[in-house]
């Protein structure tokens, strides 16, 4: 059987409680049960989270590096979207 | 057998709120928590929805296209604000069409402070200054809340709160450094705005029917009359530093308590406003309904659109 006809999964672990899921990598299996038991075993052998989000990778769309203009230029010229932007006192605390 | 199993778990939320432990949307909790926190972020997520109302209203009006860029994008956040939290109220099973529907029938509050009008352009200043400031205070104890999805969007809005302060204050930094008309005119914001921003924080923590069970279950981290001291303290120099005035005799440093002493809030018009007889509550809510409708022909397309494209994804698969 060739291992790599079987599905790409991707991996993503919440390390803690409170924290987000980040994703750590991917795997192969064959449907969704597997690669969560897999992903336990690649990923989660010293207790590293307590809870794994698998999501076939073909599921996932991705922004290209190459679609940054599109997606980041318009964001240059907003400058005023930080707080930074707005000079006030140094007297002026807490803002 | 079922009594211990249901015992067996209570015990282990508990025990995972005492240990400063989040609650994760899959795990098991106590019926009434689940409730309270869908209430809470609801009701959070409408206040960030219905409040860009009184600022958009000046959008058109604003007086210079940097304030305008300002503005929009001040508002943009706010719109963004309340994606964080419905989609945080989803991950309890709860749909967005249901806490609309909820909202348009009056089963669903928003914050009350978004019932008064923004009349002048100063407004744009207290609001930025005082409403965004109330929430940051709000909303920094809540970044410690113990449900995991509201406690992460907490911490991302308050990323995107500050600009909105500095912005605020800003606009009545250059109004208070203006002509006497102009200083009057941040001044009478600043008169309409100041109490109904202490009411923000709700009812004394003694008439407040929440918090000691939010407490309990750390859903809410301090209580409403320590967040409301914490507010006044820090606001209050920073008036000073542009040289107006509180809109209330009895403020005072009070040197032993190490906190500024203040009036006491009108409650009956807080309670008035909250029960729907604020100046705009009718005009929010309209508004808000005929936003939605006038919006359905294009969900109507985009579902069109989806279904077309599964149609014609599965005649290909064919
Ligand atoms: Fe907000
Ligand atoms: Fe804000």
């Amino acid at each position: 059987m060739n291992h790599n006809a079987l599905p790409l999964f991707e991996v993503f672990i919440r390390s803690k409680r409170g924290l987000d899921h980040r994703h750590v990598g991917s795997l192969h299996a064959q449907g969704h049960e597997q690669a969560l038991e897999y992903a336990r075993d690649v990923y989660l052998r010293r207790s590293e989270g307590v809870s794994i989000w698998v999501v076939n990778s073909s599921d996932i769309v991705a922004s290209q590096e190459s679609d940054v203009e599109q997606f980041y230029d318009p964001m240059d010229d907003k400058p005023y979207r930080h707080a930074t932007h707005y000079q006030l006192p140094d007297e002026v605390k807490n803002l | 057998m079922q009594e211990k199993e249901h015992e067996r778990r209570q015990q282990e939320f508990d025990a995972k709120v005492a240990n400063e432990e989040r609650i994760e949307p899959k795990d098991w909790m106590p019926h009434d928590y689940r409730k309270t926190v869908l209430r809470q972020m609801s009701q959070h997520a409408h206040s960030e929805v219905i409040g860009m109302q009184p600022e958009g209203n000046w959008i058109t009006r604003a007086p210079t296209l940097r304030r305008k860029a300002i503005l929009l994008a001040k508002i943009q956040d706010e719109a963004g604000h309340g994606l964080y939290l419905y989609s945080a109220a989803e991950t309890l099973g709860t749909s967005r069409e249901d806490m609309i529907a909820a909202l348009h029938l009056g089963k669903a509050k928003y914050a009350s402070i978004f019932n008064y009008p923004a009349l002048t352009w100063a407004d744009m200043g207290a609001i930025g200054w005082l409403v965004d400031g109330a929430a940051i205070v709000n909303q920094v104890s809540l970044q410690r809340t113990s449900y995991g999805p509201y406690s992460r969007a907490m911490i991302r809005i308050c990323k995107e709160e500050s600009f909105h302060q500095r912005q605020g204050y800003q606009i009545m930094l250059v109004l208070a450094r203006g002509s006497a008309e102009q200083k009057a005119l941040a001044q009478d914001a600043l008169d309409r705005w100041w109490w109904p921003s202490l009411m923000m924080f709700g009812p004394h923590d003694a008439e407040s029917a929440h918090t000691a069970k939010s407490m309990q279950w750390k859903l809410k981290r301090e209580s409403n009359d320590r967040l409301r001291q914490k507010f006044v303290d820090q606001t209050v120099p920073q008036a000073e530093c542009i040289g107006l005035k509180m809109p209330d005799p009895d403020l005072s440093w009070n040197e032993d308590r190490g906190h500024y002493d203040f009036g006491e809030i009108d409650w009956d018009e807080f309670w008035q406003v909250v029960s729907g007889n604020g100046p705009c509550n009718r005009q929010r809510l309209a508004h808000h309904i005929k936003a939605q409708q006038d919006g359905a022909w294009v969900r109507e397309a985009m579902h069109a659109y989806q279904e077309k494209q599964q149609a014609r994804s599965a005649r290909s698969a064919a």
